[in-house]
């Protein structure tokens, strides 16, 4: 984990996404293909085989028509703070140091040019939001010449995985070093790819720490929870739905036990 | 058969005999050194893993060989540092399974990683946080003591003593071997307990998750305690395995019995310890994080049933513990043996479900199906070749070093 050097104004970036919003269709995964230069297959029809920086699922309550209800949930990276904030369950175990905890953001890094491919992080993730790279990969004719030039592409055989689009991050930091105010990296300056594509506006980016932020009032909604956050992982994502078979899908509970929103009140 | 080149005083089969049982195993051999470089250069989209199995058959099976392997470094500490003397019959064939084990696990390992050719990053851009830096410095150098073991050993071929300065080598070697013994001792303790601490670490994943006294959870002991009750029994089935297939008697029968009492109550301290700790885990580990002991035994595609814990503790844990800490069980062979094969069975499951069933184990309930993973036939084969490849080296071992010190007074 790296120490926040004293002149740095320490951020907390993190995620807030409205499940009641989200209508699944899935403008956020393309938006991050794009802009992260992910690689496809020809043939994608195995999905523990895909990379995918967020991936959105499809929940239902498992009631029959016509009490069925469905939520879509857009899975980014939780960008774990883990335990005691900078030890997220991916990083301590990686044994290169190919993943990091960036105190300065909470972001934490993938380094695939240090990664050698071992995948102990993968099996540390209990989110699956770690993909590994199993082909080479190889972009449609011309296509390559539509990538994006400010994230490199990965190779075969390492880990990667969302990085909150960290590139974004730079280019504000540098645009408000040149605009002399180092530290000032408003909240429209630094946006994540799939926040600002999302249509329905069901994703909200910024500093969790900053009352300024929006993130910062909806965290603290009273339905805001955290996906598996009994494992103590300690997300970054945050996620919002009225609904309580929503916050029981996304959590285990034994059977005496109820959602944090939902504890000793009728849903 | 004699010749100068085997150990004095015993006999061996003619050559053709030797190569026609050699033959099987290379035919392995050479399929698997097939698959590794298919691996190798095609990349890990040639095994069945994908991103839920990012470990899988290949990290059990290292996991499995180096608490086998294990046989090695407990032998070396009962021989040298607690100075048990019957032990040191034994303790040459030890060394090399220990050999064949630990050479095996780094093959696999360099096997199983996506970018080979950076496999050096993980001793320069060390993280010494790392379970796996731990185990990858730990077991390299381990390697290395062990063949500092074995190389007296093979100095010992009648041939190549009559060179004097092997001859003196072997015999200043065999002088200061109780220092490399304590160094293997002291390294293994520890890798032994990293792999423990590989899933015990892995507070994101429940199944495997455990607390511990500072920073190791409670399987890194539990690993190393395991893996030195029934390394020893693992050297002395192969070693009767060995006895089997030669029609020879090679050690006498106390060497067993004494290996067999040792392990018999080691056995038995862990899996007490064992069962304490998974009823802790499935009382108050696994239930803080919203999950009972059936959310992991149950709703799976068939194999995963509480059978497979009652398989571990019950049946291949007490029972052959019990059967071999009593004196009438140790006495009868057949026990015996039957009772070091559930102990080498136990271990294997043990190492199979904190590698595999952590993975398979659903953790999002909108994600009720449980992973499936069945190993591709490069997986397969490359699993078995430490097993062609061990049946290569400890043939030619036994054919020409002299592994076992009784076996000239056995086989008059």
């Amino acid at each position: 984990m790296q120490k926040i050097p004293s002149h740095t104004k320490a951020r907390h970036y993190g995620m807030v996404i409205d499940l009641d919003k989200c209508t699944g269709c899935a403008t956020c995964m393309v938006a991050c293909y794009s802009e992260n230069n992910v690689s496809f297959r020809d043939d994608e029809s195995v999905k523990l085989l895909s990379i995918n920086w967020i991936q959105v699922y499809k929940l239902t309550n498992g009631k029959p028509f016509p009490d069925t209800e469905v939520c879509y949930l857009p899975q980014p990276c939780m960008q774990c703070d883990g335990k005691d904030f900078g030890h997220p369950p991916c990083v301590s175990v990686c044994p290169a140091v190919a993943t990091d905890f960036d105190s300065p953001t909470g972001i934490v890094s993938q380094i695939t040019t240090r990664c050698f491919g071992c995948r102990y992080c993968m099996a540390a993730c209990p989110y699956h939001s770690r993909k590994f790279n199993w082909w080479d990969p190889v972009w449609p004719a011309d296509m390559q010449n539509y990538l994006s030039p400010d994230v490199s592409p990965r190779m075969r055989g390492v880990i990667e995985k969302c990085t909150f689009c960290y590139h974004r991050f730079q280019q504000a930091r540098q645009k408000a070093y040149a605009e002399g105010n180092p530290e000032d990296i408003g909240e429209d300056d630094y946006q994540t790819a799939c926040t600002q594509a999302c249509p329905s506006g069901a994703i909200t980016f910024g500093d969790l720490d900053d009352p300024a932020h929006e993130v910062y009032k909806l965290k603290n909604n009273r339905y805001a929870f955290r996906l598996l956050e009994r494992l103590g992982t300690n997300p970054s994502v945050y996620y919002l739905s009225t609904r309580k078979w929503v916050h029981r899908a996304c959590d285990n509970y034994l059977e005496n036990e109820e959602p944090a929103a939902f504890a000793n009140k009728q849903a | 058969m004699t010749t100068p080149a085997f150990p004095e005083g015993v006999k061996r089969c003619g050559n053709g005999q030797f190569i026609l049982w050699l033959l099987p195993a290379f035919l392995v051999l050479l399929i698997a050194v097939y698959a590794m470089f298919r691996v190798w250069f095609y990349g890990l989209n040639q095994t069945n893993m994908n991103d839920a199995y990012g470990f899988a058959i290949w990290i059990w099976a290292d996991l499995a060989v180096i608490a086998l392997g294990g046989g090695a470094f407990f032998s070396g500490f009962l021989a040298y540092i607690i100075g048990v003397k019957n032990v040191k019959n034994i303790i040459n064939f030890a060394v090399v399974l220990g050999v064949v084990c630990y050479t095996s696990a780094l093959l696999i390992l360099g096997l199983d990683v996506g970018q080979p050719l950076r496999g050096w990053f993980i001793f320069w851009h060390a993280n010494i946080h790392s379970m796996l830096t731990e185990v990858a410095f730990c077991l390299t150098i381990y390697l290395g003591v062990l063949i500092v073991e074995f190389i007296p050993v093979i100095l010992e071929n009648p041939k190549i003593q009559k060179n004097r300065f092997f001859h003196h080598m072997a015999h200043n070697m065999h002088e200061i071997m109780a220092v490399f013994a304590a160094t293997g001792v002291f390294l293994s303790f520890f890798h032994q307990g990293s792999l423990g601490g590989v899933p015990g670490v892995l507070y994101g994943r429940p199944f495997a998750f455990r607390e511990g006294l500072f920073i190791w959870p409670w399987t890194f002991f539990l690993f190393t305690w395991s893996a030195a009750a029934v390394g020893p029994l693992f050297t002395a089935t192969m070693c009767r395995l060995a006895e089997f297939i030669t029609g020879k008697r090679l050690v006498k029968d106390d060497v067993y019995r004494l290996l067999a009492k040792i392990s018999g109550w080691m056995l038995l301290t862990y899996i007490i310890a064992k069962s304490i700790d998974t009823i802790y885990w499935a009382t108050v580990t696994a239930p803080a994080r919203g999950f009972t002991l059936m959310d992991f035994y149950s709703n799976n595609p068939a194999y995963y049933g509480i059978w497979i814990l009652i398989a571990e503790i019950l049946i291949c844990g007490f029972l052959p513990a019990l059967i071999l800490i009593t004196q009438k069980g140790r006495e009868n062979k057949k026990l015996l043996f039957g009772a070091a094969i559930l102990a080498i069975i136990g271990l294997c499951i043990n190492r199979w479900v904190m590698v595999l069933q952590v993975l398979a184990a659903p953790l999002k309930p909108f994600q009720e199906e449980w992973f499936v993973y069945s190993p591709a036939w490069t997986e397969v084969i490359t699993t078995i070749l430490p097993v062609a490849y061990g049946i290569i080296l400890i043939s030619l071992a036994y054919r020409f070093l002299p592994l076992f010190p009784q076996e000239r007074e056995l086989n008059p």
